[in-house]
This record gives C-alpha cells, structure tokens and sequence, in this order.
C-alpha cells in the first residue's frame, strides 16, 4: 500500500531561510521467496516509505529523514534540518553553494515485459521448490536452497532549484545454492556466487527449465567437489571466470577509485585509499588491455539509473582507459571538493540515510580473446568461478579471495576439479598482470546487492560486468 | 513509540480470524548523526524510523510482513490492515512450513532506560574543541532506540534506551591511525575529554616511522578489540545450530571430530549487563546467561526455536538467525601491564579489519592490521607496522597456539547502523597467540 505523495506541494510547505531545499521520496518493497530443504522458509513483502529533506545552510547542508509525510510533518523536518545544518556550518568541511544539487528534470523506468505480480508466490513457490528437488542430487546434499528477491523502487525528487526527477525500479536478487558433505570436507556451489546474480528486469527472467538445468548442475557440481584434490598452491596463471571478476572489479577498483575515500571521509570505517588526487590522468592503474567503465546505461545491470541521488544525470564514462586512470568516482560534492571529474554516484541506500559516493554499474569492457583463447595461453594454472570469499585492506591494497569451483590448466587445456581455489595480491600489480580479455562471448552481468560503506552505515546495490579474464603470475593457494 | 506499538497492536489482533496467529515486532530510533572529516563537519542530520514487522500465521503457514511506521494512526493502521489481508491470501498460496513456530505468552517484559543525554544542538560544541588540532574523523551517534514484541496471546515486551557513541580516528600526518570508541548512556563531558586524551597519548607512539615485517609467524599480542572482531566470526557460519547442521559451520571439527580449543578459551552469551533485549524477534526470552564455548569445549550452539523443531533439539531462544547477541568471554590472567615484556618479539595489534571465512571447515580466517599496530622487540615496542595480511585458523589461535588471556575483560560497544543504531556489545579481553600466520 503506497501512499500517493504530491511533493511539489510538500516542498511549499518548508518555511526556512535555506539557500537550497530538496526533499527525496524513496518507496521500497522487498519480497522474498525462499525453499530451504524442501520447505518454505521466507514468504513476505515489507515496505520502507519516506522522504530525506535536505537544506544548504550557510554553504553546510543538514537533513531530516522522515517518515510523516505530511505538509506539517515536511515543514517541521525541514526546520530541525535547518537547525542542524546551521550550527554545523561553523564547523563546515567545505562550503557548497547551490551547485552541488544540480538542476534536472527527467525520468527513467526499469526495462521489463512482466511484472511482480504476474508470478503469483505460489507460482513462484513451486519454481523454488521444483528447483530444490533439482538441486538435491544426491543424499550428499546436505543442504540446499532456491531463492528470489522482488524489489520495487520508487524514487522522486524534487528541489527548490527546479529539479523534478522520477524513478522507478524494478529488479531481482536469484540464487541457488547445494551444500554437499561427507563429515568436515564440505562444499557449497552457487548460482554466480554470493548472490551475484541480481538484475535489473522483471519475472520474465524466471525461465523454469533454464533454472532446473542450472539447479542439477549445481548440485552436480557440489557433489564433484567433495571429491576433488585441492587447489595446488603456488605462483601461477590464473584465469577468473565473471562471477568473480564482478568482485575483484568491486574491491579493488571501484571502492579505490571512490573520491569521497581518497578525500578521507571514509577513513574511520571502510577505509582511505592507495590512489591519490594527483594520481588521475597519470596512473597506469592496469595493463593496456584495461578498460573500466562506470555504465549505468547498460541493459538489466543492476545499478542502471538516469540521475543520482543529488539530481546530477548519469552517463556512460570511462574510468580507465587502456590501464590508465582517467576519472573518478565522485559525485557533484566530490567533483566540487576534488577539483576532478567525475560521474553521477552520489547515492543513499534509502530515504533515511544522506547521499555519498558509491559505485554503480563499474564494468570491464570485453577484449578480443575467446575462452579457448585464454585457456591456451596457460601452461599451468587454475580456472575460477564464483566468489566465495572476500577481503581487502583499508587502502584497497591487498586482497585475498577464494572461489567455490576450480579447473585445472595444463599445457592450454582444462583438466581435473579442484576445491578450495583461492589467490592473494596487491591491487596494482595484479591488474597490471592482466595478460588476456575475453570477448563479449565470455562476457557476465552481475552484481552485490550488499555493499557496506558510509557512516552511519549504508548498503547499496552496485552491478558489475566483465568478461573472463587471465591474470599471469598470480600467488594461488587451496584450504587447510 | 511506545503508546503507537500498543495502539497498532491493539488494533491489527482485532482484525485476526479463528485459527490466525500475529507476532509483531518494533523497531525505531530517533537519531542524530554527525560526520566529522579533519574535524570539521561532513554531513549532518536526525532520522526519525521506525519499523513494524508482522509474522501471520495460519493452516501452518507463516508469511510475513512490514511497514515503515509514520506515527499517524489512520495511515499506520490502513497499512497493518493491508497487510494482514495480503497475507491471508499468501498463506493460501504457499506450500506447508512444517516448522513454524507458533507465538506463545510466556509473560511479558517491560525495560526503559532513561540518560542523561547530551542534548542534540549541543553536540559539536561539546565535541570538536578535545579535538583541537588534531586530524579526527568520524561518527557521532546519538538518541532513542526501541524494540517491542507483542503477539495475539498477550504476550508484551517493550525495550527503550537512550545511548550515544563517538566512533573516531585520529590521524597522523603519516598516515598513521588509532582507534577510539566512547560510548555510553549519560554523558559525562570529563569523561570524554579524558578518553580523547588517552587517544592523543597513543598517537604519539604512531608518529614513529613505519616498519616492513616479513610474511610468516609470529607471537601476536590482540587487543580486546581485535578479540571482539574474531568473536563476530562466530555469528556468520558458525555457534549456529542450523549452519552446522546445513554443512557451513567451522564449528564442525569441534561437534564432529570432538576438536576442543584451548583450556584458557570460554565464551557465554550473557544478557545480564542489558546491552540489548532479552527477547528475540519471536518474542521468546533468552535465559540470562548461555554458556558456548566452556574450557574450550563446545558446550552449546545457538540454537532457535525453528531450528529446534527442524533438528528435533532444545531451543535456547535464540534469534532467528542465531548470531550473538551480547557474548562475554572470559579472562585470564595476564595484566595488561605485562603484554609488552610477554610479547618479547613480535606483534603487538589493536585492531583487525575486513574479515573472511578463507576456509570455514578448517577454521581459518583472513583478515588485515589496522590501526595501532606495533612491532616489538627485547619486550619494547619498536614502531608500527605497516599493514599485513593474516591468514590462520582459530583452530590454532583459540586453540593450542593460546599462550595467555589478559586478566581484564573490556566492553566493545556496537556501533554499526546498517539500516538503523544496532544494540549489543562484546565482551573480551586481550589474548597472547603463538605462531601467528601473516601471509601478505
């Protein structure tokens, strides 16, 4: 049940002497659906529904989030915002003026033929659960579980510069995921990793019989698993298949390259970074074969969107380019507060928390290489699919990662399973290691609807795309 | 927020049918939030929430709902209305849960805890000038948080507190970081000025220049901090029941193969300091103190009430997800005044960042140093490091590599506001380690 706000006549209601008024509506409806061991386990719709109201007083902006979204309601947020904004404005970290909130009208709508609606919970209970029963292959399943997250987003907003911007998203989290054991080895399988599959589209996505062929596989492949050496560990070639590279893209490109970081602003949580202002237009960040795109243009990624949260409009911008840096992560205040050029990523995770610099779609654009391509090229090494674990330090430096799903390379072909892949580096040397890209062919849509940062604490959904990529001389390792 | 979660409930049970059942569960704050970068402000701003969650269950299925609370009655109360209609027809819909779990009234609670706050248009005054001069960044969080439960049997809980927490850093010119965290319920502006300074005393030590340590192992001092980020391992694939039984718990070589850590390694999940609420999400009252990990034997999991029924074992009442609420570890002896002499040579660290499961069956976690975090030699503190990885299990660092276990345990508070102010802390003290695996 969402309200119908008029927020023209909400924004005439604020009375304060602000330089600048805005006020940011945000509906959001999850609604989950989750077979865990052939019973149901999640089955809900809850909704979030609110409005940010944002003042620019004495160059200090101040908010107010709400849930009253009444004329009175509106008007008394807007005054404690005030409040807050001008006592800080003595202590201002820098002094905007209107321009940080950039005047647009405009409007964007998520690309979809069906609806939520047009799968009922028991049409998409039954998906789940046939897909559990698919997923079980084996007693040696110890575990198994289908999911599907429905988000409806409704974003409007409105300022007293003029800006009339409306948005509405419709997207999807999916998941399927077999646990196989045999005493203390134990091994999980995914459908793309921690619910790297995430889209930006509609019920159309839910193709039963795609689904049950990707369900036997994965439980298939679990089973293969258990019984699988494990990854040999030492300096080798790694090739990394797309759901993984969506996270390698994520940790140690797209949080380093975040300007609001490099500006300090994250230093007491998720942490600063190597790169420096002065390093843009400068730093060759990778190999030639490096191109990075910040792309919320991209058909069923899961962060496209037409304006940011400040109201700036979002275009397709290369980030790096044949391993150069070229631009930065930052929105209008970042933009104003850097000197630098950036791209439209000023975001809030909802009506209740204020806009910071987050990514969006970040992508690696396809090269020339097929998979065989890639594959050939290494003499000995390891193929990787779909993360399984994750961690970076505070300066995006050094990572370490691990995969569900592992292949071995000998002389150019694939050729046993391993378990336990995992490998380690530092951010630069590792992209500048990058030896092969593969073709639009080997190319993956995904994304994180989890992404941590900001204080207070926001989590955001960001999509990433990449195709499969060979990494040359890189430290892999297996478990215990 | 108390009287509109008595109105809604209220209300929403008069709409229930015979054979329906509705647990309902709150959860709001009223906040203030000021960013601070270089010490000035960042961002600044209040947030009013709160949320209702709704758990319908009927012919044993259980769909749930919720709906952010706008505190007007008519609005608040068409929105429940909605819901529960959508949920009745959902539960026709769905496949039988035969796990759910039915509300019950086991009695009601009722727990407000007043302070004496700072006010909010006080806050930067009161705040910036012990920072003078220094590179300070961080978080104020300030205000009232609320959690209820009620269900249709009449059973009531309702839990408000009033708390505040500066999370910061100080920075050196170099780069170099410590940590503070000062929270509490009645501000105490002495208190404060005191705790900064404290601060400012060890930055001082940062101002050494960095070292380069090698990968390898190495006798590691972890302060209480550090121990408390260990500790929240155990909440994520871990002490729970259904994570051991659905095969993802690096718990399993303790239940399986009867792996038992060290002697010197107890852990409790203990509500009786009232960091949090006693009842979960169900309204089901934990028992105040929860022994887990006893002399390094695995004594219980968390275990909920769904999981109780699903693996036909006791519940404990944990919450649905079967994390820690409010977990205490006990200490040991070692005076803080000795870790340095006891270290001799090796690692000194006051905090760890980023961790992972890097193999969860075996145990082994990977995560970074940050902060203030030292090398030592002939039992002095020669200078900081620069960042390391690690990688190793707690097999090893709870477990045989555990040399000594500071005789103090310290509270470290929650702070995290992932969708609003969480409640909680993590007791621990600091704890000695042998043949500490740094790998990066």
């Amino acid at each position: 049940m969402k309200l119908d706000i008029n927020m023209k006549q909400l924004l005439s209601a604020v009375d304060v002497p602000a330089q600048w008024v805005g006020l940011r509506e945000v509906y959001e409806a999850h609604t989950p659906r989750m077979i865990r061991d052939g019973v149901p386990v999640a089955n809900g719709r809850a909704f979030t529904h609110g409005i940010m109201v944002e003042v620019l007083v004495n160059g200090q902006f101040g908010y107010y989030g709400t849930p009253n979204m009444t004329s009175e309601g509106i008007a008394s947020a807007a005054k404690k915002a005030y409040q807050q904004a001008e006592i800080a404005s003595h202590h201002a970290n820098h002094q905007f003026d209107e321009s940080a909130r950039p005047s647009h009208i405009g409007s964007y709508a998520s690309p979809f033929t069906k609806d939520r609606e047009s799968l009922s919970a028991g049409n998409l209970n039954d998906i789940l659960l046939e897909a559990y029963n698919h997923l079980k292959v084996s007693n040696k399943i110890v575990s198994a579980s289908s999911l599907c997250q429905v988000i409806e987003s409704s974003f409007r907003f409105v300022s007293s510069n003029g800006s009339d911007i409306n948005q509405e998203f419709l997207m999807f989290e999916f998941d399927l995921s077999a646990t196989a054991a045999d005493g203390t080895n134990q091994q999980t399988r995914t459908f793309g990793g921690m619910r790297g599959t995430c889209k930006q589209m509609g019920m159309e996505y839910f193709d039963k019989y795609e689904i049950l062929a990707n369900a036997n596989r994965i439980g298939e492949q679990a089973i293969e698993l258990l019984t699988a050496d494990d990854c040999p560990t030492g300096e080798m070639d790694a090739v990394i298949a797309p759901d993984q590279m969506m996270l390698q893209i994520h940790e140690s490109i797209g949080h380093a390259l975040e300007v609001d970081r490099i500006l300090g602003d994250e230093r007491n949580y998720a942490g600063w970074s190597f790169v420096k202002l002065e390093d843009f237009g400068k730093l060759q960040y990778g190999s030639k074969l490096m191109n990075i795109t910040f792309d919320p243009t991209l058909e069923s990624e899961f962060a496209s969107y037409a304006y940011d949260d400040g109201g700036l409009k979002a275009s397709k911008e290369h980030l790096i380019k044949d391993g150069l840096l070229v631009r930065g992560l930052g929105g209008q205040e970042s933009q104003i507060r850097s000197g630098l050029n950036g791209v439209a990523n000023f975001r809030a995770s909802n009506w209740n928390r204020a806009p910071i610099d987050r990514m969006a779609n970040i992508n690696l654009e396809p090269g020339n290489s097929s998979f065989d391509d890639l594959i050939s090229q290494v003499e000995y090494g390891v193929y990787m699919e779909s993360n399984k674990s994750w961690s970076i330090d505070d300066y995006r430096n050094k990572f370490q990662f691990g995969c569900e799903y592992g292949k071995l390379i000998e002389n150019g072909k694939m050729t046993k399973t391993v378990k336990n892949p995992n490998y380690r580096g530092i951010s630069n040397p590792f992209w500048r290691s990058l030896k092969g890209v593969g073709n639009v062919d080997t190319f993956g849509i995904y994304g994180t609807p989890n992404c941590g940062k900001g204080e207070p604490n926001q989590v955001i959904r960001v999509g990433h795309a990449s195709p499969t990529c060979l990494f040359e001389n890189i430290q892999v390792f297996g478990g215990v | 927020m108390e009287q509109i979660f008595n109105q809604l409930s209220e209300s929403l049970f008069s709409e229930l049918n015979n054979g329906e059942n509705l647990i309902l569960s709150f959860d709001g704050e009223k906040s203030q939030f000021i960013r601070f970068n270089h010490a000035k402000v960042r961002q600044t701003g209040l947030v009013d929430d709160a949320d209702l969650g709704l758990k319908f269950i009927s012919n044993n299925r259980s769909v749930h709902g919720g709906f952010t609370v706008s505190g007007n009655f008519d609005i608040d109360i068409a929105r429940g209305k909605s819901e529960i209609i959508r949920m009745r027809l959902e539960a026709q819909e769905i496949p039988e849960d035969p796990f759910v779990v039915f509300p019950k009234n086991a009695g009601s609670s009722h727990e407000i805890k007043l302070a004496n706050s700072l006010p909010f248009e006080n806050a930067i005054d009161a705040l910036l000038p012990a920072m003078s001069g220094m590179d300070f960044v961080g978080i104020w969080a300030n205000g009232n948080m609320f959690r209820g439960n009620a269900n249709n049997l009449g059973q009531k809980h309702w839990f408000e507190t009033e708390s505040f927490s500066l999370d910061y850093s100080l920075v050196t010119p170099e780069h170099q970081m410590v940590k503070g965290s000062f929270a509490g319920n009645d501000w105490n502006q002495g208190e404060y000025e005191s705790y900064v300074k404290r601060s400012r005393g060890k930055l001082s030590l940062m101002e050494r220049k960095p070292v380069k340590i090698d990968t390898g192992k190495y006798r590691t001092w972890f302060e209480s901090a550090a121990v408390s980020d260990f500790l929240g391992m155990f909440s994520w694939n871990g002490i729970s029941e259904a994570s051991l039984r659905q095969g993802c718990s690096g718990f399993g070589r303790m239940r399986h193969d009867d792996i038992r850590l060290s002697p010197k390694f107890s852990v409790i999940e203990d509500f009786s300091p009232g960091f949090c609420p006693k009842f979960n999400s169900n309204g089901e009252v934990s028992t105040e103190k929860l022994s887990l990990i006893e002399n390094g034997e695995l004594k219980n999991t968390l275990v909920s009430s769904r999981s109780a029924k699903e693996y036909g074992v006791e519940s404990n009442n944990a919450e649905s997800g079967e994390y820690l609420r409010s977990p205490y570890m006990a200490s040991g002896n070692l005076n803080q005044n000795n870790v340095i002499g006891e270290i001799g040579k090796g690692l000194y660290l006051s905090n760890i960042h980023y961790l992972n499961w890097s193999d969860n069956a075996g145990g082994r976690i990977t995560g970074l140093t940050r902060y203030a975090c030292f090398w030592v030699e002939n039992g002095e503190i020669v200078a900081p490091i620069e960042t390391m990885r690690f990688d190793d299990s707690f097999y090893n660092f709870f477990g045989e590599r555990l040399l000594e276990v500071e005789d103090k345990s310290s509270v470290n508070p929650e702070v995290e506001t992932y969708g609003g102010r969480s409640l909680g802390a993590t007791t621990c003290p600091g704890i000695l380690v042998d043949d500490f695996s740094l790998t990066l």
